[in-house]
């Protein structure tokens, strides 16, 4: 069994919750240089070149590359022989992004009650937190700072088994362009399909933890997003929502198994900057 | 097309010269804004209060920065989803309100209001918030304090990039520039 200590997850969780809002991924830059060779759109390629500068600003000068730097999403993998001592998983978690977001400089966006308004106490706090126990004794962190644009346009929609994958890819397609400019795109789009009505939009949100250009294992999904992204380029939105042939860098879905009588598809859209990181203790 | 280099608050005469799908490069004075900050401005109006900001003429961006970290103007500061503040905006352009630097889609209401008052909406790139914090040379907290970063700064900028997004007749580049790339 391994052991590990309370401290050493607020120490790594702090660290992860800056450097994803300082370094975007390699993967999403690498996108951002592949989509300005294609863009058709002048605009498009300023936005674009603008995108790549502003990464390289935020690296360099430590700064966070957005002034929306989320709320902080994770998704934990706990083997099943792995102790966590000294304190609680969650709380360990929330002191780090605590910790890690005020001594950053990075923004304080959550409220403690979604009606009234009142802002949390605790700064940034609390994150989402999801837990999937695993075989092993390793402890993955997989951490997410999730803008409010990009979440705020997304959808989840119970469809009938008789729409079909054309129903599917209608309400994807839709989603997309109902966005538009608010997601901020170039986007990566991330989709679950199956499951249930939470597991959906649960299986979306674990989309966008894959790496830009990585696909879905089965073939028929793999084909399937490979078709989504050509025809999302094809609705016209482009860079920042001003025209053009760059409206999503990625698609990503996932799929599960679901009830004869149901179709659940949830579209999670995440804008082009698509922090994620990861850490394995 | 090189971008055209415009002094803030823009005059009358050259918001009309403006289309929509323009590149601008913003330098001179500039209001900041957000949710709450509008509400506020909103429930001051309802009850014949006069606003913190002479706002005629004026341009508000529509921001909610990171801190600044010590030796910073500013910290990283792209613009936030103009659609939220839509339910307050007409009577902002109706009491002169000129120009708003945002991201994304305007109402009808806000669109009708805009060509009403001979306005202008920018858009700004979302999520460049580091680059286009290099672009604001001060900033000076004016109203709603308590806010923080959600309070109201005036902000002095020089070539901060945008585009013109609906121009003072109604037309909106989000419709225009899609069209031109569909396929």
């Amino acid at each position: 069994m391994k052991i590990i200590k309370y401290e050493e997850i607020v120490k790594h969780v702090s660290k992860m919750c800056q450097e994803a809002n300082f370094d975007l991924g390699q993967d999403v830059v690498n996108a951002f240089q592949s989509a300005l060779k294609k863009e058709k759109s002048e605009t498009g390629k300023d936005i674009l070149e603008q995108l790549i500068a502003n990464a390289d600003i935020a690296t360099s000068e430590r700064v966070p590359m957005c002034q929306d730097t989320g709320v902080s999403v994770f998704i934990i993998e706990l083997g099943q022989d792995c102790h966590i001592t000294d304190g609680k998983l969650y709380d360990a978690i929330n002191e780090g992004v605590k910790k890690g977001y005020e001594e950053g400089y990075l923004r304080h966006s959550i409220v403690d009650h979604p009606i009234t308004r009142e802002k949390s106490k605790g700064y940034n706090t609390p994150s989402i937190i999801h837990v999937e126990l695993v075989e092993g004794d390793e402890l993955v962190i997989h951490m997410s700072a999730k803008g409010g644009g990009s979440e705020n346009m997304s959808t989840l929609k119970m469809l009938k088994p008789s729409d079909g994958v054309e129903g599917v890819k209608n309400f994807i397609l839709d989603t997309v362009r109902v966005a538009g400019p608010n997601a901020c795109p170039p986007l990566v789009v991330g989709v679950g399909v199956g499951g249930n009505f939470e597991r959906s939009a649960y299986l979306a949100k674990k989309s966008l933890f894959r790496p830009i250009g990585h696909r879905n294992e089965r073939t028929e999904i793999s084909e399937l997003e490979m078709e989504l992204m050509e025809k999302i380029n094809q609705l016209g939105i482009g860079p920042q929502g001003m025209g053009g042939s760059t409206t999503a860098l990625d698609v990503k879905i996932e799929i599960e198994p679901c009830h004869i009588a149901a179709l659940p598809v949830a579209v999670n859209l995440n804008c082009h900057a698509s922090r994620h990181k990861e850490i394995r203790l | 097309m090189a971008a055209i280099q415009l002094s803030c608050p823009i005059s009358d005469e050259e918001i009309k010269t403006l289309k929509a799908g323009d590149r601008v490069l913003l330098s001179g004075t500039i209001y900041t804004a957000r949710d709450v900050a509008h509400k506020r401005m909103s429930e001051a109006l309802q009850n014949g209060e006069k606003l913190p900001v002479q706002i005629a003429g004026q341009i508000i961006y529509y921001v909610g920065p990171t801190p600044a970290k010590p030796g910073q103007v500013i910290g990283s500061a792209g613009p936030t989803t103009s659609g939220r503040m839509d339910k307050y905006t007409p009577a902002l352009l109706e009491l002169g309100l000129k120009g708003m630097i945002g991201k994304g889609y305007r109402s009808e209401e806000v669109v009708e209001s805009i060509k009403k008052n001979k306005a202008v909406y920018f858009g700004a790139i979302g999520g460049s918030g580091a680059l286009i914090a290099r672009t604001i040379k001060s900033s000076e907290v004016i109203a709603y304090e308590d806010l923080g970063p959600e309070a109201i700064y005036k902000l002095e900028v020089k070539e901060f990039p945008a585009v013109v997004i609906i121009d003072s007749e109604g037309n909106d580049w989000y419709e225009i520039g899609k069209q031109q790339y569909q396929s």
